[in-house]
């Protein structure tokens, strides 16, 4: 893959720290190359390559800081670099809440590159485009999709010894099939490392499938329904569970915040088997071996047996509060049962099975509660069999309550997230009483 | 929606350019260099010359220096200060009846012929999947042209020790007005963009956006609650001369001040606290069908979400069907010429020529002159939005210039242009509109937001709700929502206000596309009222 090897990259590091004067000095040096291809209509609309690689760097004396950024790496622009940054920092106010740069840390290796991965080319994307084209035509559907893939590299240096490399790979792979008449539309999506996982004749077969079989759905009462989530469906409401951590608890506004002061960690707040948590090394979700600040990832329960366990602390709030400055998540791990989901469904006796959900957003940050949809693909289940497609419907409904009605979860399986695109392992799940509020002509 | 593993990986490159600093030195950063011009027509031609020889049918560049900065502050500490420049080209060319685009960053004669050479190489290998050849309306060059946006005060050019003292100012009134927190903020964006076409058009244009802000949290400690209450500032289409708080760009009353051309961030952040005060301690909104008197500071995200998005052509053609989705409004409803999407009094403009507004260009950016067009003329549908290869699918033989990149380094597809409700013709001011509601909600900003991927079903919340009662305000209510179908919604409207309440909302970074891009819009209104509207109540416990 074209990039920097560590060696290469801690060349260029090495000659930037030697350059600086101040009293500290980050550096960061990053690039890759990603590639797509989109289809909509059953025809290929646009494709393309990248590369991008990028410098940059902070400067401090005392509490004042500067940085710059530069893409061209000959020895005058990295000079003319450091000299900026610097000057920028002499300009700077003081700031109260400037941590100086960590030293040498430990980075535990973490699975995420795939040579595979980073081996793809423009023919395996136009492949898996015309393959998925022909699914489709060959069942009457119209498909859209959209395969993206990137091979990254990342390495960071300091003036207190801190060095780190390491490089990651990424596949993701949608599809959205349509009946002619508009009357039908199923969605299947795919997000791993390794190219190896991508099984696009798959997803284009499911999302084929759930467009056939979600033609002249029935319109049925909004209301509280028991519900079998598919991890797409579930993993953006239920990643806002991370998205707080103490200070914002601490300063109470935030739903762990607790009336009277302090926080509602410890609390039970969800069903006895909802556990949440994030581990850079798991094979199947892998994540990088650092956070933004440096501090190395690594593995925390943040909610153990419906209970907060832990929450991330920056690393000013955690010296001001006198707490260990635990790094926040970098993937997401939900642990779940054996059941597949065919297993769930067959054990439902009457509820509703969602594919997808679609434009959650924050309705009220005090009790979490979020808005969305269903899309593409939304069935009745009685007596363990899907018996018809159903309208989509509106929710408004709060992770935490929602996993209070926790009826029954099975094996995570790995899920793409667009919103914080971390990897994510969810468990398809029942619930029970899912709060519907109206329905949505939407196909 | 980028990948942010990339930047978890790479934070500093992800923080890069956050610069807490007192004064800003242009000359450190290079930052308001403009494209040097001379050289600009000979870029272009080499990319263009390139492309022809390439075999290209068609083939149009862009050189774009695109610069952004901002200023942060959290209570009495300045959070950041950041700029970011961009310099780069891309090329799009038509080859076998198919589209490829190629960027690069490296702007010379060689680099360009490089690119477009590339460009055309990915045509001719997506080809054998086209089974729609690209179908283009013709455009006449416009020879050598520009296009300036109106400023009349160069955001860039402002110290940024101005930018960091009004910040303060702003923090320092919140906090004395009884704020627990406060974050504010000034975003600045200038693209000095060059074009240029085949089809003989040198367009050189500079355009300009400002983005302040703020957001105030009140807290009870006793109960635990808070509440929020951001800035009714909009984006806009201006240089920093929008921070000017002069007297024609405030609106008062009903309920608080308003603001159209000019905002008064310091007025707006005093009011602030103690109207977050009053909606923590307001009576929970009884659920049921209200009479909705809509300002346009929360007008605009409505208008966005169900007329906006809708219309748009690509979407109705199925090419967003993997990710924003399609539409409602089909071809065939069109089509009939009489499709009913609203009430008479609703007509729906779209332009990209609007003062102040985000969307104004002189040019779009396959080259073509900008306009206004109706959407929805009195409740009926009757256009879309197109770019240059869409207008034939509706029989028509001129693009609508709604073509948009958000960088030099992005293809550029069909975006949305401000998209507007015309005020009525009759006279009507907000209070006379509200004397005659007897059960209603008076709604002020922007908030929460969700519609359905046809755009049917909506659900969107507000800042400030205000409770009316025979004709008057009756104070706050909290937990308001709102949820309609469009057309249903869009019926119900039987007031809209003249021109004299018209004001212009907006967004900073509408998205659409894979990968996503960005783009900035507006939307226009005078304040409309609409009858018999849904709303929840959506306080929960936990």
């Amino acid at each position: 893959m074209p990039g920097l090897t560590e060696a290469e990259a801690r060349a260029i590091l090495e000659k930037v720290v030697k350059l600086s004067r101040a009293d500290a000095c980050e550096v960061s040096l990053g690039g890759g190359t990603s590639g797509n291809i989109r289809f909509a209509r059953n025809t290929v609309t646009t494709s393309g390559e990248t590369e991008n690689m990028g410098l940059s760097i902070r400067s401090s004396f005392g509490k004042r800081s500067g940085s710059t950024s530069v893409n061209q790496f000959d020895d005058a622009t990295l000079e003319r670099a450091v000299r900026r940054a610097e000057e920028l920092a002499r300009l700077a106010p003081e700031d109260p809440e400037f941590m100086p740069p960590l030293g040498p840390q430990t980075y535990a290796p973490t699975p995420g590159f795939v040579q595979a991965t980073a081996d793809i080319s423009p023919d395996y994307r136009a492949a898996l485009a015309g393959a998925s084209i022909a699914a489709a035509k060959a069942r009457d559907c119209v498909v859209a999709g959209f395969l993206d893939d990137g091979a990254r590299w990342s390495a960071r240096l300091n003036s207190a010894g801190l060095f780190g490399y390491t490089r990651s790979t990424d596949v993701t792979y949608t599809i959205t099939a349509r009946t002619p008449d508009g009357l039908g539309s199923g969605w299947a999506g795919q997000d791993a490392n390794d190219v190896a996982r991508i099984d696009g004749a798959a997803a284009a077969r499911i999302a084929v499938e759930k467009a056939v079989a979600s033609r002249d759905a029935r319109a049925i009462e909004p209301g509280k329904y028991t519900v079998v989530l598919e991890p797409a469906a579930s993993v953006e409401l239920i990643q806002n569970l991370l998205n707080v951590d103490a200070r914002n608890a601490d300063e109470g506004r935030s739903f762990l915040s607790k009336s009277g002061g302090g926080t509602r960690v410890g609390e039970k707040l969800m069903d006895e088997r909802v556990t949440i948590y994030s581990d850079p090394a798991n094979p199947d979700a892998p994540a990088g071996p650092w956070v933004g600040d440096g501090r190395p990832s690594q593995r925390t329960v943040w909610i153990d047996k419906g209970a907060y366990q832990n929450l991330a602390y920056s690393r000013y709030w955690a010296e001001k509060q006198g707490k260990p400055a635990l790094p926040g998540p970098t993937n997401f791990i939900m642990n779940g049962g054996t059941d597949s989901l065919e297993d769930l469904i067959r054990s439902t006796s009457r509820g509703l099975l969602v594919t997808r959900t679609w434009y959650i957003r924050s309705v009220d940050p005090q009790t979490l509660l979020f808005t969305g949809l269903t899309r593409d693909g939304t069935f009745y289940i009685e007596d363990g069999q899907i018996k018809y497609a159903v309208k989509n419907m509106r929710f408004n409904e709060s992770p935490v309550i929602m996993l209070n009605n926790l009826d029954a979860l099975g094996r995570p399986v790995r899920v793409r997230t667009d919103e914080t695109g971390q990897p994510s392992l969810v468990p398809p799940m029942r619930i029970r009483d899912f709060n519907f509020s109206s329905l949505s002509d939407a196909v | 929606m980028e990948r942010r593993d990339f930047l978890q990986y790479s934070g500093l490159v992800a923080g890069a350019l956050a610069l807490p600093v007192r004064e800003w030195r242009p000359d450190l950063l290079g930052a308001i260099t403009p494209i040097p011009s001379a050289d600009k027509k000979d870029l272009a031609d080499a990319a263009l010359n390139a492309a022809r020889t390439a075999g290209a049918t068609y083939a149009d560049v862009r050189i774009a220096r695109s610069l952004s900065q901002f200023v942060s502050a959290r209570e009495r500490k300045i959070q950041g200060i950041g700029g970011s420049e961009s310099y780069g080209a891309g090329i799009r060319v038509i080859a076998s009846g198919t589209w490829g685009f190629a960027a690069t960053n490296v702007v010379t004669p060689d680099g360009l012929a490089a690119a477009a050479r590339n460009a055309v190489a990915i045509a001719r290998a997506n080809a054998k999947f086209q089974t729609e050849p690209v179908q283009l309306a013709p455009q006449k060059g416009y020879g050598t042209v520009s296009w300036k946006t109106p400023i009349e005060k160069n955001g860039f050019d402002v110290p940024v020790a101005e930018k960091v003292d009004l910040l303060m100012a702003v923090n320092d009134a919140a906090l004395k007005a009884g704020a627990n927190f406060v974050n504010s903020r000034i975003a600045l964006v200038n693209e000095q963009k060059y074009f240029a076409s085949t089809d003989g058009s040198y367009i050189d244009q500079d355009i300009h956006r400002i983005f302040p802000g703020f957001n105030v949290t009140v807290i009870d400690k006793a109960s635990g609650k808070f509440e929020n209450r951001g800035s009714l500032s909009s984006p806009m289409g201006m240089g920093y001369e929008y921070l000017a708080a002069r007297p024609a760009g405030k609106f008062a009353g009903p309920g608080t001040t308003k603001y159209g051309s000019y905002y008064d961030m310091l007025e707006d952040v005093q009011l602030a606290p103690a109207q977050a005060k009053e909606k923590l301690a307001a009576k929970s909104v009884l659920a049921g069908k209200y009479d909705l008197v809509l300002d346009p500071s929360h007008l605009w995200l409505t208008i966005h979400e169900s007329a906006g998005h809708p219309t748009e052509l690509d979407r109705v053609l199925g090419y967003e069907a993997n990710y924003a989705g399609t539409s409602f409004l089909t071809l065939d409803k069109w089509k009939t010429g009489t499709f009913n999407y609203g009430s008479p009094e609703v007509t729906i403009v779209a332009d990209k020529t609007q003062p102040h507004s985000l969307g104004a260009v002189g040019y779009d950016d396959e080259g073509v002159k900008t306009k206004e067009w109706t959407l929805i003329r009195n409740g009926i549908l009757v256009d879309y939005q197109k770019t240059r290869d869409q207008a034939h699918i509706v029989g028509q033989t001129a693009s609508d210039g709604c073509s948009y990149a958000q960088s030099w380094s992005d293809v550029q597809f069909q975006r949305m242009p401000n998209v507007s409700l015309r005020p009525a013709e009759k006279p009507l001011t907000p209070t006379q509109m509200i004397a005659g509601v007897d059960k209603g909600i008076y709604i002020i900003g922007d908030g929460s937001f969700s519609i359905d991927q046809q755009r049917y079903n909506f659900q969107f919340s507000g800042k400030l709700f205000y409770e009316i009662k025979g004709g008057k305000l009756a104070g706050m209510v909290r937990d308001v929502a709102y949820q309609a179908n469009t057309r249903e919604f869009w019926n119900s409207c039987v007031q809209v206000c003249d021109r004299r309440d018209y004001r212009l909302g907006g967004a900073f970074n509408d998205g659409k596309g894979e990968p996503p891009q960005s783009s900035a819009v507006s939307h226009g209104s005078s304040t409309a009222r609409f009858n018999g509207v849904n709303v929840l109540n959506t306080a929960r416990k936990i």
